[in-house]
Parts: structure tokens; sequence; C-alpha cells
């Protein structure tokens, strides 16, 4: 299939998604408009941290930092001075971010770009410490970046959080910024970074020796990764219209990494699709906590049986399924074409 | 600040420290022979407090029967853990077993919440432990004192079983090298189950203790103690046991002496901690205390 005819299909796929997209946000329950923007949101941290923990097989824990660095500097932004001065009333916040106030996107895109900073801060030391290590020190980072965030009371308004943020997010935003990381990503992965992130991966010391510059491929992955974090941070803070600290803990990486083991380690479409799937899935758990009524005996609704759940399901994938569900096959349109033609395609 | 205040805060620090040491004494020593970062020791040590407060109320159990019920079972849980979660994936990438045990704290919170229920209890605390002792303007729990003289003793029989036993010695020849442990007529499984009996044991020694200290438990409670483990064993050199009692030792001097002289910044205590981890890794990866043990990969 030649190069142009690609391009051409999935652009046609992108319209098909802005279509669905126009009807959805028009027509659609806004119970299930909420859990998709949420399902998208989750595809970009998935495809955004699979760059660094599937590709670059730099074992990263600090998603939930970067998201939080992300959904705190846009909401700052853009947040009218009115609510800013609403939510600071312990401690004024300071001068001159109770002033600013500006669109949602370039609020969305700085928020990005600090936690791209931030990236690169966290990138430098994966020089230094591999593996398990790499995970303790990211994972460090992010609890730093919350410590720092339940005191700064004059930024981040403490352990108190944000609250009354606009709703900007919908579907047309989630929905873009997931095809932007998706293309990002994946021209990154198919270029000639793409190869030396998956060179790292497999042999470091091999890589190294190929001449491949460890300290500016590995920094890369985790400043677009962490970039694409703090996006998905932003637009999670203005779909949940309130952040504080400790809703970007570490269990929220960990969500993050049951997707992308699920839907395999350096696999974009699973990512994706497990990520749709995953937020349908803890909204559907949901009920497992309500009461119920089985041939008129009510059986009373179990609390946290939902996370229980999900936590077996994790341990599950992670014995069971160590490919993830979707192993290494990458959505083509070569592939998605032999599914309806049974003829036999010459390798 | 003057000196009794002193003294109280060094006394405060020092027994806080030993409480941490213990807890991590238990991760390092399944750190060392597994090289596994078991990021569920601090929900074994959760699960060894409620079996303590259950063996109690419902057999009505004399306190100290209680507790050593506590440490059996929760040696018991470790073995099944690991049998369940680790073993399967010790031929794979680290990584996964990483993974597996942030899935296994994960499993145990949720499974105590549901089957716990998700609010705190107060753990019987007996009426000795509850005395103080004023010595001077210092005044001194009978918990601490307990708490040190313990650790040592357990730190002590650790020694004593790693240097002297046969097993230990299998143990000290695992943490070098699995294969080669094997062709030793090592058996693998079994040494490895043991270090787990101990280090989930230890965990339940130190739970003992953190309980009567702070007399409530919780599902989430491992979750605290579980990561100062984790903080101790990489600061005092991960794997070696004096370098994790030690660990704890400064992050008890930590968390009691930053809100004692700068009260301005006591909210950073936390972001202190783990900027020190973060440095100890990035610069001395094998701890303050640690030896070489080559590359970290």
């Amino acid at each position: 299939m030649k190069r142009s005819t690609r391009i051409m299909l999935s652009i046609m796929l992108i319209i098909i998604v802005y279509i669905f997209v126009f009807f959805a946000e028009k027509y659609m329950d806004p119970f299930i408009k909420r859990i998709l923007n949420t399902g998208f949101i989750y595809v970009i941290l998935a495809v955004s941290l699979n760059l660094i923990n599937g590709f670059t097989g730099q074992f990263s824990l600090g998603h939930a930092g970067f998201m939080a660095i992300g959904a705190y500097t846009s909401a700052l932004l853009y947040m009218s001075p009115e609510s800013k001065l609403s939510n600071f009333f312990m401690e004024p916040l300071i001068s001159p971010l109770d002033k600013i106030h500006i669109p949602f996107f370039w609020a969305l895109l700085i928020g990005g770009l600090m936690s791209a900073l931030m990236g690169f801060i966290v990138g430098a030391p994966s020089l230094r410490v591999r593996g398990d290590y790499l995970a303790i020190v990211t994972y460090g980072f992010s609890e730093i970046i919350r410590s720092l965030f339940n005191n700064l009371q004059n930024i981040t308004n403490g352990p108190l959080g944000l609250k009354g943020l606009p709703t900007y997010t919908n579907l047309w935003w989630t929905v873009s910024w997931a095809i932007v990381t998706i293309i990002v990503i994946r021209r990154i992965v198919d270029s000639s970074y793409g190869r030396a992130l998956k060179a790292i991966r497999d042999d470091e010391v091999a890589a190294e020796n190929l001449g491949i510059n460890l300290f500016k491929h590995k920094v890369l992955a985790f400043v677009v990764g962490a970039f694409f974090a703090g996006i998905a941070g932003g637009l999670l803070g203005s779909l949940l219209m309130t952040i504080d600290p400790n809703s970007f803990s570490i269990l929220f990486t960990y969500q993050i990494i049951t997707i992308i083991l699920l839907g395999g380690l350096g696999n974009i479409t699973g990512s994706v699709i497990v990520a749709i799937g995953f937020a349908f899935l803890m909204e559907a758990l949901r009920f497992v906590e309500m009461p119920m009524k089985i041939f008129g005996i009510t059986i009373p609704g179990i609390l946290g049986m939902r996370m229980l759940i999900f936590s077996i399901l994790l341990m599950i994938t992670i014995l069971f399924f160590r490919q993830g569900l979707f192993g290494q096959r990458e959505f083509t349109w070569e592939g998605f074409f032999r599914l309806f033609t049974k003829r036999k395609v010459s390798q | 600040m003057d000196w009794s205040l002193f003294l109280q805060h060094m006394v405060n620090a020092i027994s806080l420290g030993f409480v941490f040491g213990l807890v991590a004494v238990g991760y390092a020593l399944v750190y060392g022979v597994v090289k596994l970062v078991n990021f569920a020791h601090g929900d074994v040590f959760m699960m060894a407090a409620y079996f303590m407060f259950y063996t109690s109320l419902i057999f009505g159990a004399p306190w100290l029967s209680a507790v050593i019920l506590g440490i059996v079972l929760t040696s018991l849980l470790g073995v099944g853990i690991e049998k369940v979660a680790y073993k399967p994936l010790r031929k794979y990438p680290r990584i996964n077993s990483l993974v597996s045990s942030i899935g296994m704290s994960f499993l145990l919170q949720n499974f105590a919440v549901v089957v716990f229920g998700g609010i705190q209890r107060s753990f019987p605390v007996p009426e000795p432990m509850k005395k103080t002792i004023v010595l001077g303007e210092v005044r001194i729990q009978a918990v601490s004192i307990y708490t040190i003289i313990f650790s040592i003793i357990v730190v002590l029989i650790l020694t004593f079983i790693l240097q002297k036993t046969k097993t230990g010695l299998a143990m000290r020849i695992l943490s070098r090298d699995f294969d080669t442990a094997r062709l030793m007529g090592i058996n693998v499984n079994r040494t490895i189950s043991f270090t787990f009996a101990l280090g989930s044991g230890l965990a339940a020694v130190s739970a003992v203790f953190w309980a009567l200290r702070y007399p409530q438990i919780f599902p989430f409670m491992g979750q605290y103690p579980g990561s100062r483990a984790f903080i101790a064993a990489v600061v005092g050199g991960i794997g070696s046991l004096k370098g994790a009692l030690i660990g704890g030792f400064v992050l008890g001097l930590l968390t009691v002496l930053i809100p004692a002289m700068f009260p301005e910044y006591s909210g950073y205590r936390e972001a202190f901690i783990f900027l020190l981890l973060v440095l100890v890794l990035i610069f001395k990866p094998n701890g303050l205390f640690g030896q070489e043990v080559g590359e970290k990969a």
C-alpha cells in the first residue's frame, strides 16, 4: 500500500471520528459523554507513559506528578480572577497569577510545557539509575511534587485544592489531544529516534556502543511523555471541575500502568483500546457497590468492592497476560484490510 | 531550644527511628535475597495488625499469644504472596515482579477495605506499655524502651540466622547468584519461602510496635511505614540489615527534628525526606552504608 493511500485513509478515519464527536456532543447522554471524556484523557496518559515505559524501557512511576503540574499550571492560568479570589481565602494567591486569565488552549499548552520541563529534570537522573531504582526515583519525584503542592498555600491553595474550575473540557478537546498524542508519538516511534529508543530498551550497553546518545534519547522520552501527561492533567482538571494534590497520588499512576500493561508494553493500539475500555469498566464496576435485589433478596452494596475487583484484574493481567491483551500487534491499514480480503498477503 | 527539650526530641527521634528501622529490616531482608522491591511490605504489615486485632478479639486470647499467632499468620501470608505473585515471574525481567508487588499492595489494601471495613479501629494496648517514665524533664514512653530493646534483639537473632545457620548461608548465596546456588544443591524455592516468612514475620513484629505507638489500625495504615521502610533501606544501603536500621534512625531524626527546629518548614518534611531518597539514589546508589554490589540494573 502506498504511503499517500495510508495517509488518506488515516485522514478519513479522523474525519469519521470528528463526525461522531459532532453528534455525540449534540445528542449523547451527559453521563456517557463524561465517561468518554475520561476515556480519551486515559488514552493521552497511557500513550504518553507507554513512550517512556514501553518503548524506552525506563520504568517511570512519575506520571501522576506530571499530571499534577499540568493540571495546576493550566488551572491557575484559565481560571477567572474572581473565581481564584473565592478559592484562596486562607492566603491570597501570589501576584501576578491572581490577575492572569488566558484562553484554555494556551493555558493547557503552558501546563504541558511546565510538565515537560519537569520531565527534563526527572529524566536527567535516568542516566545514573536504572530499572527498579529509576522507578523509585520517579516515585520520589512524584511524591515531592505532591508534598510541595500540599504546602505552597499561596500558589496551589494547599490541601484544599482548587474548586469551581470552569468546564471547558469536552469531546472536541479530549479527542483532538488524543489524536495529536497518538500521531506525535507514533511519528517518534517510527522514526530513527524510535529505533534508538527501542534499542535502549532492549540493550542499553549495546545501544550506547552503537553510538546512540543515551542521555538525549532518554530525556526526549521523558520530556515528550511529561508534556502530554501535563496536557491530560489540564483536561482532567477542567473535566472534574476540582483538583487537589491528593487526587494525583501514586494510585493514578498505577491505573495508567495497568492500562499499558493490559494493552501491551510498547503497543499504542493496545493502550488506546484498553484506555477507553478501562474508563467504561471503572464505571460499570460501580454497580457492585450498589445494593442489588435478586429474587426478592436485597444484597447490600459492599464498599470498596470496585477497587478490589480492579486490583484482582490487575494481578491477573500481571500474572497471566505478560504480553498484554494485544501483544505487539499494532493497528495498520494493511492489517485492517486483510481482515476483509481472504487473499494471502506475501510478507 | 533548651537542653532538656533537645534531649526530649532526641529520645523521640531515636525511638521512632527504631520503629522505622525495624520495618526497614524486614524489607531489606527480602530485597537482599530476592532483589525484589517489595511495595507490598507495608500492606503485609497492615495485615499483621489486623490479624492481631482479630485474634485478640475473637478468641479473647491473651495479648502475647495474639501477637505470636499474628506473627505466624503473617509469615504464612508472606509465603503465600510469594508463591502466587512473585514465583511465576521469577524468570522474567525484575520490572515484572516490581509491578506485581505494586498490584499486590493494591490488592491487600482493597481486600482489607472490603473484609475489615474502611473505618479506623483502636488497637488494644496492654497496661504496662502505657506507662511513661520521667527522667528529669525528659519523658520516655515504655513502648519506646521495649521497641529499642526488641529491635536490637531481633537484629541480633537475624544476624545469627544469616551468619551461623545453614539456611542463612543458603540465603546469602542466593543473594549472589540463583543459578549457582541451584548448582550447589540449594533448594531455591524453600530458601525463598523461608526468606519471605522471615521478612513478613519481621513486618508483623514491627506492626506490633507501630500499633502500640499509634494505636489506630485501618486498611491504608501500611502506606506510611511502608514507604518509610523503603526509603530507610535505600538510604542505609539496600540489602544491608545494619544499613536499614541506620537508615531508619536517620529518618526518625529527620521526621522529629525538622518540625522541631524549623517549624515554619514542617509541612515540607515529606518533600525533604523524598528529596533525600532521590539524592542518595542518584549520587550514592549503594546507600550511605552499603557496600559495592556492582551494577544496579
